[in-house]
């Protein structure tokens, strides 16, 4: 079973990373680009079946280290 | 004072601290591996700067859950005291022995030069020899010390008085230029609420000997051994 966890800054903390990504978009010649806010993607491979199990494992992984809550949001994806 | 010095594979500050500590103790701390399991009886534990484990999945998060980690947390919750300097201000605020987190500088840049810190506190064992209001010169050295905690924290810090350190100008003022990170509050270092655990992101041991140019950072090592003797 595989999860994709997707790290996001918390709406409010300042994203220094994503603001020169955005100038350097704009300096490109894509003026249509608004807010850019840059964050993590991790992909795990699990040996957990259960799916709900495998997706509550994997959000005590997120509190436990790979998110820092106090920034940082996570979302979980579960697939087979 | 027994001391001990914290090693994880990517410290680079370790045995520049221990030198300091050397100078003021008379004595050599203990270099304590980040796999070791048990600490010796201790008076302070100092965790150094560099880039544990390369700064992994971010700067401080790795040495956080490093097998000596629990050690320390026991040794702070009976009073033991911990200096966390510049990356091991990183990993003990990832550790939770210090609230808020360090970002990534405002200027994306890494930064490396001396700053003016105003001295916020002369009760701690690790600033007795400092007065408050006092202006001294420390360096820095970090990609990563943009100080952010939520709006009830950072209040809570200063009610309790708990910022040991703040970024300013040579003249003691605290302006924006002056922060060189982005830090909240132009916050340099902060205590627990017991002010036995300091986590700074300034350097003390870089500016410890007039051979190094300076010793305003000394005074940190001779107060904690003028405290802990």
């Amino acid at each position: 079973m595989k999860a994709k966890v997707h790290i996001t800054l918390k709406n409010g903390v300042l994203d220094p990373q994503g603001k020169a990504v955005e100038h350097a978009l704009h300096g490109l010649g894509f003026p249509s680009v608004g807010d850019v806010r840059q964050g993590k993607f991790i992909e795990l491979t699990l040996t957990e079946t259960d799916k709900a199990k495998a997706k509550s494992q994997v959000e005590a992984m997120c509190k436990a280290l790979l998110a820092n809550t106090v920034i940082e949001n996570y979302s979980v994806e579960v697939m087979d | 004072m027994k001391a001990a010095v914290i090693v994880f594979p990517g410290s680079n500050c370790d045995r520049d601290v221990a030198v300091a500590l050397h100078q003021s103790i008379g004595a050599a701390p203990t270099m304590v591996w980040h796999r070791d399991t048990s600490l010796p009886d201790l008076d302070l534990i100092v965790v150094p700067g560099g880039f544990s484990y390369g700064d992994y999945l971010r700067c401080g998060a790795m040495g956080a859950h490093s097998p000596v980690m629990k050690e320390i947390k026991k040794a702070a919750d009976k009073g033991v005291r911990v200096l966390g300097i510049c990356n091991g201000f990183q990993v003990i605020t990832e550790a939770g022995l210090l609230p808020g987190v360090l970002m990534r500088n405002r200027g994306l840049k890494y930064v490396c030069k001396d700053v003016h810190l105003k001295v916020e506190d002369s009760q701690s064992a690790f600033t007795t020899k400092y007065s408050v209001g006092d202006v001294v010169r420390i360096p820095i050295g970090h990609g990563e010390g943009n100080y952010f905690a939520d709006d009830e924290t950072l209040k809570r810090l200063d009610g309790d008085g708990l910022v040991a350190f703040r970024y300013c100008t040579p003249a003691g003022e605290l302006t924006d230029d002056a922060n060189p990170n982005g830090s909240q509050r132009n916050i340099a270092g902060i205590f627990n609420k017991s002010r036995t655990v300091l986590g700074m992101m300034p350097h003390p041991e870089r500016l410890s000997d007039p051979k190094l140019g300076g010793t305003d950072g000394r005074k940190m090592f001779e107060s904690l051994v003028e405290t802990l003797s």
